[in-house]
């Protein structure tokens, strides 16, 4: 559905991306995860057309972006980092030009009706788009891809300025779309990533460094292994009893604390529970648990992770290229 | 194209801007209607199209310096860009969206016609042909003029650097007639000359039909339309 082949990008001497390909079938929903700066939206830009690589293909459904722009962009919805909206416009006098502007040839009224609908701003259609707030406007963003019912999506941060409540709606529309549609996202949030996308693409200083199911990720993530610990007692004898517990790999006092006790970090062993143990260990000298908070590995983790088991497998057995400086 | 042209169009009158370009432009081409042509008594609007060729210099600039600066410091152009539209489509779109609106400001102007025709001395009255030309003549430089705005504002993603930077380009080719004279290189001069849109204007004014200076202002404006496409389709390649 979607091809990149060998994607290099320059900006003057800086380099954007170095080597990247991937392929996205049809169907699929991806994420692509990266610090900011990584390249995630210059790889975006290069699908949609935007940007064109200085070397490398990308193609859409077959389609050449660069051989054949204007066919290839009819195949993509495309939300950018920064929404592209006229301020001066009304929402509805919006999706309207950008009906025209995409050729469209499905039935005006019950398109543009239906997008509003999904996108639920149907409330806002005839307010000034300058005037409304960044989670409207964002989802106008949304609403303004989905125009012509591309079957490729791609979204640059889709989620970015929107609060809680409306950024699940938002990631349940996206999984609605990934039903029949491909979608391409990118984010710096991984929670966010693990619960809309089947696959996983992380890219960091613009080489593609996984390409993983995204269950897979999770495992490498290990988000139930470590966990924070509030515990009633005194700090250096549950510290220490923490670290004599079998299964726990790691234990520290965070030195954090307050009336109702003192908190550790405790991370277990792989493929171990150590809760129950915890909890009996603590309850036969008597010291309470307050809180025990389970820690999800945060981005960062997961990258030095990622990056550190890159390293090693290219440095590995051979040693045939040096390891990343 | 069209559905460039209709929403830039509308863009005009949905901001202040389209109001406040015929604002200037009525009140600049009113003032100079009444100074070069009601105060001179006379019923020859040539002046006053000459006039109007440096009141363009100061007021086009105001329609064009929005076209792309601001699609670029907004981000929408990634819209435009990323949909099956031709650079060409969306540069000819806002061209001649600018171009219309430049065009009812003129038509609208015409009806300082009308009490020239009424007051007229009856030893000079009104010249149909030569008034046509003058207007002709008027639209032609404003549509090149209106081009080398669209190109400067590709060119800048700010409002106001687009607005001075095509000010400062007008007034070149407008006043290029005015200081050839001293120059004293034949050849600098011929080339001055040669490029310069004031010195095509002189036949139109003559109620004469210039075929040679309509060519000219036509490839005028297309070798700036153009070059905005390249512009256009060059930004993607940085």
């Amino acid at each position: 559905m979607i091809e990149v082949k060998n994607v290099f990008k320059y900006y003057g001497n800086v380099m954007a991306l170095d080597d990247v390909s991937f392929t996205v079938n049809e169907g699929e929903v991806v994420g692509f995860l990266g610090p900011n700066g990584a390249g995630k939206s210059t790889m975006m830009n290069i699908i949609t057309g935007y940007l064109s690589s200085t070397s490398g293909d990308a193609s859409v459904c077959g389609i050449d972006v660069l051989e054949n722009p204007d066919e290839a962009k009819k195949k993509i919805g495309f939300l950018p980092e920064q929404p592209p909206l006229y301020r001066e416009m009304k929402v509805s006098e919006y999706l309207n030009f950008v009906y025209d502007l995409k050729k469209c040839t499905l039935n005006r009224k019950a398109h543009v009706d239906e997008i509003m609908a999904v996108t639920k701003i149907a409330n806002v259609r005839d307010r000034l788009i300058g005037n409304l707030s960044k989670g409207y406007r964002q989802r106008v963003g949304i609403a303004q891809a989905l125009v012509g019912n591309p079957p490729v999506m791609i979204f640059d941060e889709p989620t970015v300025g929107l609060d809680p409540k409306q950024i699940i709606e938002i990631r349940n529309l996206i999984r609605n779309l990934g039903k029949n549609h491909t979608v391409i996202l990118s984010t710096h949030i991984l929670s966010e990533v693990q619960s809309v996308c089947d696959r996983i693409l992380i890219i960091n200083e613009g080489r593609l460094i996984a390409d993983e199911k995204t269950e897979n990720i999770a495992r490498v993530a290990g988000s139930d292994r470590r966990y924070t610990v509030k515990i009633a007692g005194p700090r250096r004898d549950i510290l220490r009893e923490l670290r004599a517990l079998s299964g726990v790999r790691s234990a520290e006092d965070t030195g954090d604390g307050d009336a109702d006790g003192a908190a550790f970090d405790v991370e277990a062993e792989r493929g171990i529970d150590i809760r129950k143990s915890l909890f009996n260990m603590l309850a036969s000298k008597g010291w309470p648990i307050m809180e025990l908070i389970p820690r999800g590995m945060s981005l960062e983790d997961v990258f030095v992770r990622i990056m550190d088991e890159d390293e090693r497998r290219r440095t590995a057995p051979e040693g045939r290229r040096g390891g990343k400086e | 194209m069209t559905a460039i042209f209709k929403r830039e169009l509308r863009s005009f009158f949905s901001t202040p801007l389209g109001y406040v370009f015929s604002a200037v432009y009525l009140a600049a081409s009113g003032l100079i209607f009444a100074l070069f042509t009601l105060r001179s008594s006379t019923s020859d609007v040539s002046t006053y199209s000459s006039m109007m060729l440096f009141g363009f210099v100061a007021v086009l600039p105001l329609l064009t310096m929005r076209s792309f600066s601001e699609e670029k410091r907004l981000r929408t152009d990634a819209l435009l860009l990323t949909s099956p539209v031709s650079a060409t489509g969306m540069v000819l779109g806002k061209y001649l969206a600018s171009l219309t609106v430049f065009a009812g400001n003129l038509l609208l102007s015409c009806v300082y016609i009308i009490p020239l025709g009424k007051y007229a001395a009856d030893h000079s009255p009104v010249s149909a042909a030569r008034t046509f030309g003058c207007f002709f003549a008027m639209f032609l430089v404003g549509a090149c003029f209106i081009a080398v705005g669209i190109f400067v504002s590709s060119l800048t993603e700010s409002q106001v650097v687009a607005a001075v930077g095509t000010m400062a380009i007008l007034f070149f080719f407008a006043s290029i007639a005015l200081f050839n004279g001293m120059i004293d290189s034949y050849a600098v001069r011929t080339v001055l000359s040669w490029i310069s849109l004031y010195s095509r204007f002189t036949n139109f004014t003559y109620g004469m039909f210039d075929f040679a200076a309509l060519v000219y202002y036509l490839s005028f404006a297309a070798v700036f339309v153009f070059l905005t496409v390249r512009v256009t389709e060059r930004r993607r390649w940085i």
